[in-house]
């Protein structure tokens, strides 16, 4: 486990590193695509990546994680053995298609490209951008602001590929989309991936992303996910995480909503040794809705740190936020939630709740949730909780004859029920009500669906 | 909406009541910051030695800080060399008693409603006065040192009472605390010190009305309040400034200290000049205030009503560090035109089954911009900490801001902290609902703003419960409609 | 007192009300029945002055003055008072301070001295006990966490504070079981005489067999359809409102 960590400087390392990769990066990407990678390196070298000062990463040193010296490939690592008999994805009732992404790169030998009979597109977004440059014109970086912001301009400046899907007007998807991003490597790695759903006019989709370790080395995962939700759309976004304890995971999960859209993000960590997951929606068009929800369980030392950022920029639209952790040993754990309501967007209904159970000494809560307002004519409400479990309720329980343990147990997966209960695919809500319930009894204390069993 | 708009410019113009200027002959020195100008300072209020060393100390490290950005608010380039640091109302070497003390002053005090006259003693204040840089008059005095209580200006406190001072000042709030903390502590010309017994319940409310009269003068005061074992003493501080276009700085310090079982009770209502509709003029509020819970089971009480002020930037807070002590703040923040304030509390759980309460109501209405910044912080150690939080933002009208920035950092299990917070404006329901009852907007107004805010107000000791009623009423008179 | 002509008003630019006349008198009690959807409500908001419901066309003139030029408050202050379908809560402000500004509005408006503390509590105390209002109902906020019987009782309880020449009860009747409605009804009847007058606005006949109205007009589609005495109520309770609706089509 003692790994040196040499600290250096940031900007330097990665300009570096991205000079003298330069052809390696930006072969098979498409020119626009290219063009903002140049522009978002830019930005990153007068950004800089947050230090603690910056409020928004207040409790999570993003600047440590990447100072670390990691390895970065820039074309697929050519793996020796088959991905999927290594890992296999036990939601048996779950029928979904699915997409691999090996170390952040789509991950198909065979076909790059989906068409499906009603025109839904999906695979490879480095194929993608090239069969489809005035869609990403569009939409690629648009959602996704790198100014200020030096994590989503590194990834902006080296990811390569990931998963790209649009979902044409007035199409619904079949079947739910799982996209299962494996990190597999013989040494240290960092990994830069990115997805792009488009969502059309009237169109819907749901979506679900596992995030897993399979070997042992160090990982940092740096991942931007953008999401534009046309007029009229459904979206269903529910990401598992499961990663090991050597590994540090940043999400960036971008949601652009136009009218009467209705997005809902559901973040399940269920393991990794850091967890950082930046939420950022707008809502763009009159008559959206947005929800956001996240169940964070975290042990040993680890650490999540959820962090959203709800923009109301026009009348008439609702959200909700609703995060819940219980925090065991000596993790540590972070919420911050912004509702910010513009000027003129009246008539808005904003909702933000954070609680949180410590069942150590050693564990520690930090939370900021925030309203920011500017229009009179809003409904906001936030409020935060840290405590433990109701000793009446345990009591009552007890006096009931279950033991302490059982009791226990009881109602912690009540608290987190909340949120599990949002998932609206019904297998994996039972399948992830599953993993939970195993992870709260301890029997989980590696990431599951791993033979790896690595610690 | 027109014609609610129409009422609220209509009323949202009433004028600033105490924006008048006294004249009266005051000892000036020139403009600007320097050591030698701290010398100065510290010369014309005789001080010891250990008092100059004191405040040099706090100047050096004063330069070497910036001004702090965190808050919401848009703070302007503050020349700190254009300000004059040291005024006072020129008198004869010492007053015995009111007849000695300059009639324009007296008048000043006067209309200001303050009880300085010996008349007025039925109203059972004990008052200190301090007007510009120096404090005018203490009343009481006498009455207070037959318990034992010291209730005097600071630097009476510096040349009688040097061993209390020195124990305590920047004991709470060092030099090195913040920005301005140092500054005052290098500047600070005046204040008031408080010293409660062992024991003692002090029979009156004391309170000390602060008051800027000079042009281009900074106000840095220094209040200091220790409350031995088992005392209680409820305090109350107002403040009023000139109508003037230019702003002025106003920086001040508060430190209390509450032992075993002491009780202290810190009541504000904040009336500096807030400028014009039109932001032009008003005081720059920026305000350090602490205390401490010394003792177990001690407890210390905030209660605050900000009205005034073109800037507010201010955080009573409490350090719960006796076990069982009990800390609370209570606060009503209104702004109007283009006020702006960030304010709230920090509170820092260190003892066992240590209390607080938070309760911040805040109104923003024109064109201002209102904050709550809190921070409650449970340390390892804190068994059993308990917190709640309550912050309500009212918005009147659509081209103010309203926000909210908690932080919550629990390091213990057993602790519980909650915080509950709401944005909503006035219903027009509720003011149909008035209306319909024969009860005008504008009445309205007043009456759901005072229910709203009332949690605070009531926490309020009488006399300036009234007056705060009344400042919130004309503050935002049918602010909407 | 009433005279309504022709009165049009719309709602988000959604003409509502098409043309209604009405004519009361002192001493008068009119029930206005009708449908969900046939204007009712509408009719009070625009008699009270909400500002949603704008009035296109017609006049209204209640005791010789231009209703519709008259602000909310200065139509409570000479003497015109809604009971409210769903009273508001306004936390914080005390059932006692609220009464107490508005009697004074109105005392004011009358040109008469406002009433000292003591007085004002003693008046208070009897009209409490005229509408049998629980007296700790009047110690908290206006509304605030009151049932919806609470809630109406307080209307009427301040209906009898304000003594208001013409009293206009909106569907004062829904959610209420038998007992309140009975002590609502009472109160309503106690504050009944020669000089004032009452509408009830209800969608069921019950409210009816306890306030006993002169006239009963059916409203519908925004029009006042048919008028009677209180035999119309009965008729309806009986035949139900498709027999209106199948007059009005075949009229």
């Amino acid at each position: 486990m003692n790994v040196d960590v040499k600290l250096i400087d940031t900007k330097d390392i990665f300009t570096r590193l991205f000079n003298e990769n330069r052809d390696a990066i930006f072969s098979g990407s498409s020119e626009y695509v290219n063009t903002i990678r140049n522009k978002a390196l830019e930005e990153f070298v007068r950004a800089g990546l947050p230090e603690r000062k910056n409020e928004k990463y207040k409790y999570t040193p993003v600047n440590e994680y990447f100072s670390k010296d990691l390895q970065h490939n820039f074309s697929p690592k050519k793996i020796e053995f088959e991905v999927a008999e290594l890992f296999r994805c036990d939601i048996p009732e779950l029928d979904t298609r699915v997409i691999l992404v090996l170390n952040g790169y789509y991950f198909n030998p065979l076909q790059e490209l989906t068409t499906l009979e009603n025109g839904v597109v999906f695979g490879s977004l480095r194929a993608a951008a090239n069969k489809f440059p005035e869609l990403f014109a569009k939409h690629y970086s648009q959602y996704a602001v790198y100014a200020n912001d030096g994590v989503t301009a590194l990834n902006t400046a080296f990811a390569q590929d990931g998963v790209f899907l649009h979902v044409p007007k007035n199409t619904t998807c079949d079947k739910p989309f799982q996209i299962i991003h494996l990190l597999m490597s013989n040494e240290a790695q960092m990994v830069h991936h990115r997805n792009l759903f488009i969502l059309e006019e009237n169109s819907e989709a749901k979506v679900l992303i596992c995030d897993h370790t399979l070997s042992s080395h160090e990982f940092l995962t740096n991942s931007v996910t953008e999401m534009y939700a046309g007029p009229n759309s459904n979206l269903d976004l529910t990401r598992v995480q499961n990663e090991h304890n050597r590994a540090t995971q940043l999400t960036n999960t971008y949601s652009h909503q136009m009218q009467n859209s209705n997005v809902s993000s559901n973040y399940i960590t269920l393991h990794g040794g850091r967890v950082r997951n930046n939420v950022y929606v707008n809502l763009a068009g009159e008559g959206a809705h947005n929800n956001s929800l996240g169940l964070y369980l975290v042990d040993d030392t680890q650490h999540v740190d959820n962090f959203t950022y709800v923009n109301h920029l026009v009348p008439n639209c609702t959200s909700n936020q609703l995060f819940k952790g219980i925090l065991d040993e000596n993790s540590t754990a972070a919420f911050s939630g912004k509702i910010h309501v513009w000027k003129d967007a009246q008539n808005t209904q904003a909702y933000q709740r954070n609680n949180n159970i410590l069942l150590t000494d050693t564990a520690k809560m930090n939370t900021r949730p925030q309203l920011e307002i500017y229009a009179d004519d809003v409904k906001c409400s936030h409020g935060a909780t840290v405590g433990q479990l109701d000793n009446d309720a345990l009591f009552y329980l007890r006096s009931r004859g279950i033991p302490y343990k059982e009791s226990m147990h009881l109602l912690m997966y009540a608290f987190a029920h909340a949120v599990l209960s949002e998932i609206k695919l019904q297998p994996l809500r039972e399948r992830v009500i599953e993993l939970v319930d195993k992870r709260l009894r301890g029997e989980l204390s590696h990431c599951n669906n791993c033979k790896m069993k690595c610690q | 909406m027109s014609e609610n708009n129409k009422i609220l410019n209509e009323l949202t113009q009433s004028d600033y009541k105490y924006g008048f200027v006294t004249d009266i002959e005051t000892e000036s020195i020139p403009k600007g910051l320097s050591e030698e100008v701290v010398a100065i300072i510290s010369a014309k209020k005789n001080e010891p030695e250990w008092m100059l060393e004191f405040r040099l100390k706090a100047f050096r490290h004063w330069q070497k800080m910036t001004m702090p950005k965190w808050a919401h608010l848009e703070l302007p380039e503050i020349n700190y060399q254009d300000i004059i640091y040291y005024s006072a109302p020129k008198q004869s070497a010492k007053l015995n008693s009111l007849d000695e003390v300059d009639p324009e002053l007296l008048d000043t005090f006067n209309k200001l409603g303050i009880p300085l006259e010996e008349q007025k003693a039925l109203a059972g204040v004990a008052v200190d006065a301090v007007m510009d840089s120096v404090s005018v008059k203490t009343t009481f005095k006498e009455t207070l040192a037959e318990k034992g209580i010291i209730f005097c200006s600071f630097s009476e406190a510096v040349q009688n009472h040097p061993d209390l001072i020195k124990k305590y000042m920047g004991s709470v709030v060092p030099y090195t605390d913040n920005y301005f903390a140092a500054l005052n502590s290098a500047v600070f010309s005046d204040g008031s010190f408080c010293y409660i017994p062992k024991g003692i319940r002090c029979p009156m409310e004391l309170s000390t009305y602060f008051r800027i009269n000079a042009a281009n003068t900074g106000q840095f005061e220094r209040t200091l309040i220790v409350a031995e074992e088992g005392s209680y003493v409820s305090y109350l501080e107002g403040c009023t400034a000139p109508q003037r276009d230019e702003n002025q700085l106003h920086a001040a310090i508060v430190e209390i200290v509450a032992m075993d079982h002491a009780q202290v009770k810190y009541s504000t209502v904040q009336n500096w000049y807030p400028g014009d509709k039109n932001g032009i003029g008003g005081i720059y509020n920026f305000v350090t205030k602490r205390g401490i819970c010394k003792g177990d089971f001690s407890k210390i009480s905030w209660t605050q009503v900000e009205t005034g002020s073109a800037i507010t930037w201010k955080y009573p807070s409490c350090i719960l560090r006796g076990n069982n002590s009990i800390a609370e703040f209570y606060s009503v923040a209104v702004t109007n035109n283009h006020q702006q304030a960030d304010t709230g509390t920090k509170m820092i759980h260190i003892g066992k089954n240590t209390k607080s309460t938070i309760i911040s109501k805040g109104i923003s209405a024109g064109f201002s911009e209102n904050s709550y910044r809190g921070l409650v912080k449970v340390m390892k150690g804190a068994e059993n900490a308990r917190n709640y939080s309550q912050c309500d933002s009212l918005l009147l009208g659509d081209k103010c801001g309203a926000h909210t920035w908690p932080y919550i950092e629990v390091d213990n299990k057993t602790a519980i902290v909650e915080h509950e917070a709401t944005t909503s404006k006035i219903g027009e329901d509720q003011i149909f609902y008035c209306n319909q009852r024969g009860i005008d907007t504008e009445t309205a107004i007043s009456l759901i703003v005072n229910g709203y805010a009332k949690e605070v107000l009531n926490k309020l000791p009488m006399e300036f419960a009234v007056e705060a009623q009344k400042l919130l009423a004309i503050t935002l008179e049918g602010s909407v409609g | 007192m009433l005279s309504i002509k022709n009165l049009k008003v719309s709602i988000e630019d959604k003409e509502i009300l098409k043309g209604i006349n009405l004519e009361i008198k002192p001493g008068e009690i009119h029930a206005i029945m009708g449908p969900n959807g046939s204007g009712k409500s509408t009719l009070a908001a625009a008699l009270s002055g909400r500002d949603y419901a704008s009035v296109t066309g017609g006049s209204i003139t209640f005791l010789g003055n231009d209703l519709l030029e008259m602000s909310p408050e200065d139509r409570a202050r000479a003497g015109l008072f809604l009971g409210f379908q769903y009273p508001v809560e306004i936390p914080g402000v005390s059932m006692v301070n609220f009464m107490r500004s508005a009697v004074n509005e109105k005392r004011k408006y009358q040109k008469l001295e406002p009433l000292s503390s003591s007085d004002f509590l003693k008046l208070m105390r009897e009209k409490k006990e005229v509408v049998e209002i629980d007296s700790n109902l009047t110690n908290r906020s206006v509304n605030e966490g009151f049932s919806g019987g609470e809630k109406k009782k307080n209307e009427i309880f301040q209906m009898a504070m304000l003594e208001p020449k013409l009293a206009i009860l909106d569907e004062t009747d829904s959610g209420l079981d038998i007992d309140a409605l009975r002590v609502v009804a009472n109160g309503v009847n106690k504050l009944h005489s020669p000089e004032n007058a009452t509408i009830v606005i209800t969608h069921y006949q019950r409210l009816l067999d306890y306030i006993v109205p002169d006239f009963v007009h059916v409203l519908y589609q925004g029009r006042i359809v048919k008028s009677g005495d209180k035999t119309l109520a009965y008729e309806l309770e009986e035949k139900g409102y498709d027999w209106i609706k199948e007059e009005v089509i075949a009229g």
